[in-house]
């Protein structure tokens, strides 16, 4: 089974089983970042362009770890917003990487929807590494994986996004990968930074968020920008934290214990108290290491490997995508191109009952299918 | 699809003073003004209208133009098209625009003056009457700064923008903001009782947006433009309006709170007038879904809620007309990222097929009060020749053929913009033939019925008689230069 996307352009663009698959595949990449030379060569070959118009450090950061932790070539271009204001097009710098012949695009951007704008004009596959107020997706299956790694489901819990939602892609794709696992959804925060028709999504607001907190199982802390206080959307730092800071005297309130996320950067003694940050409930690192094996998955997922061989990948193997779709095609098993080295062997051996599996289901071959199909595939 | 464009090119219509008879036989006329639907023939002369009536008979060397199966209507006026002329040459000249408008069965346009430099001076209004007239396609009426350099403070000299030919006066583009500027314009505008036309937009609540503010730019992630950024300056300047006495036109109306305010407004007497584009009855915000550059336009694509108010609005009349805001743009300023491409799409090429198709075949108008919301209403709001087809009136007429299905073809536009959300649409109806002062200046086909003679143009006589008998009546700027370039 074969991711059947180009590009990650949203977390609204996946379905439920997708979005399983990627978290699914990212449970294997986690082990290779703890090994003492943290390095596969499944992406060797691979070139790819991480693409940043706004400054980034955690995101391009962790991205770079993934590419090269799969041994693909890297190459970082940095721009301000001043200077594509001045000079070349998005669409003439794409082209031009194009024709250097790369293979993939990590793309953050200040504008809505541009690496979708990207992403229909060139051939090579683009992940959304951020995008204005739109998406930022792997950070979305990033808060989904942690949420499941310490709540063991995500289906049923109630996560409340408490912040700046209007100009936050976190929460967006926080709120689609969310509701498409299960989950229920809340925001809360000033009314100013709560978009139009927000519950349309199928969310619920909350005015306060005491309330938030009295029904929460997590809360996602977004970052709140002094320059919104500067857009007059709410008076002073000072004065949010005194209505939506998250203090470890406002969970103390709580029924139940809470999961505390955050994206980062953290304004600490604004939307979230030192005590929370440091406290036993913040998985805030946890988060951050999570994100270079979500990525990892994401990049080995859209470079056309299985789903099910990621396992087959931290072994050490090598693959060729094109090889892999010929043996799906034909017997359902895979075939490595090189022997396995000295833990090969089980791992040859789980690869072969699950690809026995899949040729029993009559060869599922290219889409992801159903979260049923997903977890039986995972096992 | 080339075809057309060449037809239109090779025979470059001419200007030279002749004369001239073409008999327009066995179509259905619809003249709203004069109450007529019924098949009738049309005898134009001299560039104007001579006759109507059963069964004319054509006299020697008349043209005769077999119009059986069309429709015949008053040539239809678009009180809104950037002609981007001077400045953007790039992007559409008053040549390229008025041959566009031709195409859309339009024998008059409305250049609006956020041009570069902007319109607000005689010498630039001048300009834009000399440019229409060496062209020579359809008429071009300049519609003046209201401000200098349309900044929104100063007042441009109107008695003079007047003078030289404009036939209204706006800072379409932007709003006129300061309610103690607009308020002085209204007033001031009452001595030469020229329309102000108001492109209705708080700044302030627009912020930056570029979609309208609802459901799709909540999904987006883009910036929303809120319907009260537009709602708030409509109620406002109904209020001056109401204070001053003057004539105010609202541009682009896109919300139904909008429509309700000049509904409103117009029940207490307040002179009133509103236009709504094309594009605002067909389109909502949902077109903008998947970063669709080809619907950034201001005021945005509004709700579902909104489509359905313009639309009754317009059958209501509380609409007066239609007008397409005709916008073009450079390929490459569209093939942006969302938020940094330019406002606007073209509208003169599409906007009657699409309207016949979507809102006459759907039963939401009759065809004679969309034909009256674009040819007569324009015509009296801007006190222009023409919008009848009343014996003695210029002879501009556009023929429909409702029967013709197309797809629109960006490529194929005569515009110099391809900017459209529309390609690619199937449509019923366009126009086949379009005169402008009593000569066929456009055709579709090359019909074996229409033969293929060199066009004559109205004489200088001709037009002035016109003029004369309607007073007031503003000749378009193509008759006024041509006069000059005889003398």
């Amino acid at each position: 089974m074969r991711f059947a996307h180009k590009d990650l352009l949203g977390l609204e663009d996946l379905t439920r089983g997708e979005i399983t698959a990627v978290l699914d595949t990212s449970e294997p990449f986690k082990e290779i970042s703890e090994r003492r030379i943290k390095k596969v060569p499944v992406l060797r070959g691979k070139t790819i362009v991480n693409l940043f118009y706004e400054p980034s450090t955690r995101t391009r950061v962790s991205f770079e770890f993934a590419e090269k932790r799969l041994s693909a070539d890297t190459v970082n271009i940095s721009t301000t917003m001043s200077s594509i204001a001045k000079g070349e097009t998005l669409v003439d710098t794409a082209r031009n990487l194009e024709a250097m012949r790369i293979d993939m695009v990590v793309i953050r951007h200040g504008a809505s929807g541009a690496p979708r704008f990207l992403a229909e004009r060139i051939p090579s596959n683009v992940i959304n590494a951020g995008d204005g107020s739109h998406e930022h997706p792997t950070q979305g299956l990033l808060d989904l994986l942690t949420i499941r790694d310490f709540l063991g489901r995500i289906e049923g819990v109630r996560v409340v996004l408490v912040g700046d939602i209007l100009h936050s892609r976190v929460a967006r794709s926080n709120i689609w990968g969310l509701l498409k696992l299960g989950a229920e959804v809340g925001v809360c925060g000033p009314p100013s930074l709560i978009p139009p028709e927000i519950e349309g999504l199928g969310v619920r607001v909350y005015r306060h968020v005491e309330d938030a907190i009295a029904e929460a199982d997590v809360l996602n802390v977004l970052r709140i920008q002094l320059e919104r206080q500067k857009a007059n959307l709410f008076p002073s730092l000072r004065e949010y934290n005194r209505i939506f800071g998250i203090s470890n005297a406002r969970l103390s309130r709580a029924p139940r214990d809470i999961l505390i996320l955050h994206p980062g950067p953290m304004n600490r003694g604004v939307e979230i108290d030192s005590d929370v940050a440091d406290g036993e409930h913040a998985v805030i690192l946890d988060q951050v290491t999570n994100g270079v094996a979500v990525r990892m998955a994401v990049l080995y997922l859209l470079a056309g490997f299985d789903v099910t061989r990621a396992r087959e990948a931290k072994e050490g193997l090598e693959f060729e995508p094109e090889a892999a779709r010929g043996s799906a095609k034909g017997s359902g098993t895979p075939r490595p191109s090189r022997q396995p080295g000295p833990a090969g062997g089980a791992a040859e051996a789980r690869a072969g009952e699950r690809g026995r599996d899949t040729a029993a289901k009559g060869g599922d071959r290219g889409e992801v299918g159903s979260g049923a199909e997903l977890e039986e595939a995972r096992t | 699809m080339s075809g057309r464009r060449d037809a239109a090119r090779a025979a470059p219509p001419q200007r030279a003073a002749s004369r001239g008879e073409l008999l327009l036989k066995g179509g259905r006329i619809v003249d709203p003004r004069a109450g007529i639907d019924a098949r009738l023939d049309l005898r134009l002369e001299d560039g104007c209208v001579a006759e109507v009536g059963e069964r004319l008979a054509a006299r020697e060397h008349a043209r005769v133009i077999d119009c059986s199966g069309k429709v015949v209507v008053p040539g239809l006026i678009d009180a809104h098209v950037h002609l981007r002329e001077p400045g953007r040459e790039d992007e559409e000249t008053i040549e390229s625009g008025s041959l566009a408008a031709l195409a859309g069965g339009f024998t008059s346009v409305l250049a609006m003056p956020n041009t570069d430099p902007v319109t607000d001076s005689q010498a630039a209004v001048g300009f834009i009457r000399a440019q229409a007239a060496r062209a020579g396609h359809a008429h071009v009426y300049p519609i003046a700064a209201a401000t200098r350099g349309s900044l929104g403070s100063e007042m441009s000299e109107i008695g003079d923008l007047v003078a030289a030919g404009a036939v209204a006066i706006t800072d379409d583009g932007r709003p006129i903001a300061d309610a103690g500027v607009m308020r002085r314009i209204l007033e001031y505008s009452r001595i030469f009782d020229v329309p102000v036309v108001q492109h209705c937009e708080d700044l302030a609540l627009t912020d930056g947006g570029v979609m309208h503010e609802g459901r799709i730019s909540t999904r987006l992630g883009l910036k929303g433009i809120p319907a009260a950024s537009e709602e708030v300056v409509v109620a406002r300047d109904l209020i001056l309006a109401e204070l001053t006495g003057a004539h105010y036109h609202v541009a682009h109306l896109s919300t139904a709170r909008s429509a309700e305010l000049v509904a409103e407004a117009k029940r207490r007497g307040v002179r009133v007038t509103a236009e709504v584009t094309p594009h605002h009855l067909v389109l909502t915000e949902e077109a903008a879904d998947g970063y669709d550059t080809q619907a950034k336009m201001n005021p945005p694509l509004r709700s579902g809620r909104d489509v359905e108010a313009l639309r009754e609005a317009l059958a209501a009349g509380t609409l007066d007309i239609v007008a397409t805001d005709h916008a073009p743009h450079h390929y490459d300023e569209k093939e942006r990222e969302f938020d940094f491409a330019p406002f606007g799409i073209l509208g003169l090429e599409t906007a009657f097929g699409l309207l016949h198709t979507e809102l006459v075949l759907a039963g939401r108008i009759g065809l004679a009060d969309l034909i009256e919301r674009m040819s007569p209403a324009p015509a009296r709001i801007f006190h222009l020749a023409g919008g009848g087809l009343e014996v003695g009136q210029v002879a501009d007429v556009t023929v429909l053929d409702l029967e013709r299905e197309w797809t629109v073809e960006p490529e194929a536009f005569l515009s110099k913009s391809r900017n459209t959300p529309f390609g690619g649409r199937q449509l019923v109806g366009r126009a086949w033939m379009t005169i402008v002062d009593g000569q066929v200046a456009w055709r579709l086909d090359r019909d074996p019925a229409v033969a293929d003679e060199p066009r004559h143009a109205a004489s200088a006589a001709g037009r002035r008689s016109a003029t004369a008998r309607q007073g007031k009546v503003r000749s378009p700027a193509s008759a006024h230069a041509r006069e000059g370039a005889a003398r």
